[in-house]
């Protein structure tokens, strides 16, 4: 007789089952009491409303506090961009709450920068010295030589705080290391930067079209929560990407486009779409200029044109072209969101802006649509602010990058290297922004900092930037805090409210008491004239005629939903000078640039190597969550992903690569990663590699995430600056793989 | 009629993100390691001619729990609506049951005792949908009671193609993962 793997449980089962009835005789549990429900005890006896801070969306959050623990945290029904749901980052905060590495004293370095040698000291004797030394560069080379470096909204103090110190250089790595070049292509052809949460309609849309955008992967929960929300209703998609994304996955059709080649398979696009008279005619005669243009600009961009340089099938590209067609107005062309690639970036956008203008998107249901914000009034200072005498140092000293919406972060930190720019830089306050990970080129980001007189850190965690500081000033993390409202334009117009849920941990303290105590020692102290961040946020509702009581419980002032679009009676706007959609863009033409975007080829690599391509995991924010021991569960660690045909036959590898074996990275300038997996896969072409940003830490304080996985970072040693708005194209450098053994 | 405790997991919709494993582990209070929902990503075919489904999994709610049957201590139940619980009290940490479940659905606590899903009964009796329905950015996960033909999770189980894991099992699945229709 033969037994099932089953039966043989079963049998087994049985006899334990004997021994248990012999035990359960004295242990008197045997079978007779009923089986409970379990309660695990996490609702909170106090639950606190407040907006996550884990990414830079800020969704509403209701923390649930039980014996004075945080227990869990769920989303805010009541606010419009969670609607009572969280992506994982936001449930997971309580994982940065109890890192066990957090900062928890302030620090002053005691050896070479970038040694990582501190010594604890009192806030006192932090702020003092952080005081004293940003007068000293006051003196010696004016209020403009400090900069700040913000990201997120503690950082709000601090932008304050320059204001009143008279500095223009404030930046962040989330304009020319991020969306900028888009801002810059839309501002060029719309009139306007699109922002974030970005104005797009995305709910309604009935082709969604993703150029290089891994939504979903990419999670910003309100867009994530539109995009199931389009194909719980049947939209479709198109997505255009090297490798095959979750979104690809879902999509009606996946091009697996080659690098680089973005911008000729959206001239083959509107090839099709113009030569069979797809567009909206109509649409563009009323609010267009330069349709002729780019008529002859396309006509000979056709399918067939595009298949050598794109590896696109011309009847996939006609096919898509139609598909993308056939839905408009409600047809969206997603702008993506990190988008410094090859350092055209700004024209790859322009490209996008023009194929939606094509499709009358603009303005219409389901396309581009238009926000409304609400505000309160800022809390009154009688003292007037200075106005810096200089402007931002933020280009280089000839001029260049005409097209800047935002302050350059990169060009702040090349500013900081003597005589690059108009002035020299001399300090830096870093604000919740590991800069390691954010700006290209490590070497340059540290040869800039040596040359520095002052460097003052602000965060949370011991990230990679506060090993280079001269000061760490440890804040305490959003769920400790209150901070300034949040006011971002929404289709429902909001304010939401930081609260804090517990008190500080450790010696940490908030944004607002950090800029506070350092603007009374530098004597800015009339500045900052509120008791604390909450009396500020009280008297500023108060003063617009809220219910402040009623908004703390709710933990967000609703507007009136407005309206956003020609279908709800807004007729569609342009605020280019000439009120018109510039096809042709007249403004790059007089600045000696392409009016209408080309294909330029990319540069290749070097024989045996892959284009290096990064990207989002849902689960972390690049760095920030790296330590985060809750949402590392799920995810560990990153994984060079590498196409499986590639796999089988690696120079230098004895046998085919397989998923789990750990390889070396070793860029075209030599520059090298840790070991990382490698996930052996059909999802990506052979010509490239793919990695999750912000992995491979080299902050030895973050003892979770030390040396886990491999920083792309490292591997971005190269870069090409978009000359329209100064953007550092990334996608530039390209890696071998090594065996891991051979690693010295 | 018996309430009949079911949901469907929309793999349209589903991302992966795991914020269904999250919100799971801080509702729970789950320790390190342990995890009562995860997601599974299947892929099929060459490049670039690939099918994938992704799918937030956890215990299966079996109508013939073969764990139930494993147990040997009564610890593993059918309790409230069908639901499948482990009593904490009465498990030795045998592991018969995870042996005997086809899903690899439990997992041991470090305290000792097997852990699993509970469709968050705690929750559910306090009128609330269990913590993983109630996080998910794209509402891919409906709770409810199968036996009532108007509850949401009937008419989609009615209404969508859908399949459930391995059939052949016997078990009797009551987790349905909604397909695309074409």
């Amino acid at each position: 007789m033969s037994l099932t793997r089953r039966q043989f449980i079963q049998i087994g089962g049985a006899a334990l089952g004997g021994a248990a009835v012999a035990s359960g005789l004295t242990t008197k549990w045997w079978g007779l009491d009923r089986n409970p429900i379990p309660d695990p005890g996490t609702e909170g006896d106090v639950v606190v409303a407040s907006f996550c801070e884990l990414c830079f969306w800020g969704c509403g959050v209701k923390a649930h506090v039980k014996d004075g623990r945080v227990t869990k945290v769920v989303g805010n029904p009541d606010h419009p961009l969670s609607r009572g749901m969280l992506c994982p980052r936001g449930a997971g905060a309580n994982g940065m709450l109890y890192d066990p590495d957090r900062l928890k004293k302030p620090l002053v370095r005691r050896q070479k920068r970038g040694e990582d040698v501190f010594e604890e000291v009192s806030w006192d004797a932090a702020l003092n010295r952080v005081g004293e030394g940003l007068l000293e560069v006051k003196r010696k080379h004016g209020p403009e030589a400090v900069a700040l470096f913000t990201h997120g909204s503690g950082g709000s103090w601090f932008k304050h705080f320059m204001k009143a110190w008279g500095s223009p250089n404030v930046g962040a790595p989330s304009y020319a290391q991020c969306r900028g070049p888009r801002e810059a292509g839309f501002l060029l052809t719309f009139g306007m930067p699109l922002g974030s949460p970005e104005p797009i309609d995305i709910t309604n849309s009935r082709v969604i079209t993703l150029i290089g955008s891994h939504l979903g992967e990419n999670m910003h929960n309100t867009q994530v929560q539109e995009l199931a929300e389009a194909l719980g209703k049947g939209a479709q998609l198109v997505v255009v990407d090297p490798r095959f994304s979750v979104a690809a996955g879902k999509a009606r059709h996946w091009l697996p486009i080659k690098p680089g080649t973005d911008i000729a398979l959206l001239l083959a696009w509107m090839n099709v779409i113009i030569s069979e008279g797809r567009y909206d005619a109509e649409y563009l005669a009323k609010h267009a200029t330069g349709l002729e243009e780019l008529k002859a600009h396309v006509a000979d961009k056709t399918p067939e044109w595009a298949w050598p340089h794109t590896g696109i099938r011309p009847d996939l590209i006609r096919e898509t072209a139609r598909f993308i067609a056939s839905a408009r107005p409600a047809s969206l062309i997603h702008p993506g969101r990190h988008v410094v690639w090859y350092g055209d970036d700004t024209q790859r956008a322009r490209a996008m802006a023009i194929l939606a203008a094509l499709l009358g998107s603009w303005g219409h249901q389901g396309g581009y649509i238009s926000f409304g914000k609400m505000g309160a009034p800022a809390y009154p200072i009688s003292k007037p602010f200075p106005h810096p005498e200089k402007s931002v140092a933020d280009r280089p000293k000839a001029g260049s990058y005409p097209i800047g919406g935002e302050v350059i972060a990169s060009g702040l930190c090349d500013a900081s290297v003597p005589g690059s720019a108009l002035y020299d830089l001399k300090a830096w306050i870093v604000y919740g922004c590991n800069l390691m990970q954010a700006l290209p080129s490590r070497k340059q980001t540290t040869d800039a900092i040596q040359a520095l007189d002052l460097i003052v850190t602000v965060d949370i965690l011991p990230a990679e930037i506060a090993g280079w500081s001269d000061v760490v000033l440890p804040e305490s993390t959003y769920l400790e805090r209150d901070d300034d409202l949040s006011a971002p334009a929404y289709k429902q117009p909001f304010l939401a409210l930081r609260q804090e849920v517990v008190p500080p941990m450790y010696d940490s303290k908030p944004g607002w008491w950090i800029a506070k105590e350092l603007a009374g020692r530098v004597g800015l102290g009339d500045y900052f004239p509120w008791k604390d961040a909450r009396e500020c946020v009280d008297t500023r509702l108060r003063a617009g005629g809220f219910d402040v009581a009623a908004a703390r419980a709710r933990g967000v002032v609703l507007g009136k939903p407005v309206a956003t679009c020609v279908e709800e009676g807004l007729p569609v706007t342009i605020p280019t000078d000439s009120k018109k959609i510039e096809l042709r863009s007249e403004q790059l033409a007089k600045l000696g640039f392409d009016a209408l975007p080309s294909y330029y080829p990319q540069e290749e690599g070097p024989p045996g190597h892959f284009r290096m391509l990064m990207g989002r995991a849902p689960t972390h924010t690049f760095g920030r969550t790296t330590n985060n021991r809750l949402l590392s569960q799920p995810y560990p660690e990153n994984e060079v992903w590498v196409n499986a045909d590639v796999a089988k036959g690696l120079p230098g590898f004895a046998g085919p690569l397989r998923s789990g074996d750990l390889v070396m990275l070793v860029n075209q300038d030599g520059a090298r990663s840790g070991p990382v997996r490698a996930k052996v896969t059909e999802r990506i072409r052979g010509d490239c590699v793919y990695l999750v940003h912000g992995w491979g830490q080299t902050a030895k304080q973050l003892r979770y995430a030390y040396k886990r996985g491999a920083s792309d970072s490292e591997l971005v040693t190269r870069y090409k600056v978009d000359p329209i708005m100064g953007g550092t194209g990334m996608n530039v450098n390209f890696v071998k793989l090594e065996p891991a053994e051979q690693a010295v | 009629m018996n309430t009949r405790h079911a949901m469907a997991v929309d793999t349209v919709r589903c991302v992966g993100c795991n914020a269904c494993v999250i919100s799971c582990k801080t509702e729970n209070a789950l320790p390190d390691g342990g995890f009562r929902d995860w997601i599974t990503t299947e892929v099929y075919g060459k490049f670039p001619s690939l099918w994938m489904q992704i799918r937030s999994e956890r215990c299966n709610q079996c109508s013939n729990p073969s764990c139930v049957d494993a147990c040997p201590t009564g610890a593993s139940n059918v309790n409230q609506g069908g639901t499948v619980l482990v009593t904490r009290s009465k498990c030795t940490g045998c592991k018969a049951c995870i042996a005997a479940c086809p899903y690899g659905a439990r997992y041991v606590h470090p305290e000792g005792y097997v852990d699993k899903c509970t469709f968050c009964l705690h929750r559910v009796n306090a009128g609330k949908q269990p913590a993983c329905v109630e996080t998910c950015p794209t509402k891919t996960l409906t709770f409810g009671d199968l036996a009532d033909p108007d509850s949401a999770v009937s008419r989609l189980v009615a209404a969508r193609k859908n399949i459930v894991l391995l059939p052949e099992s016997g078990n009797k699945p009551n987790v349905f993962f909604l397909t695309a229709s074409s």
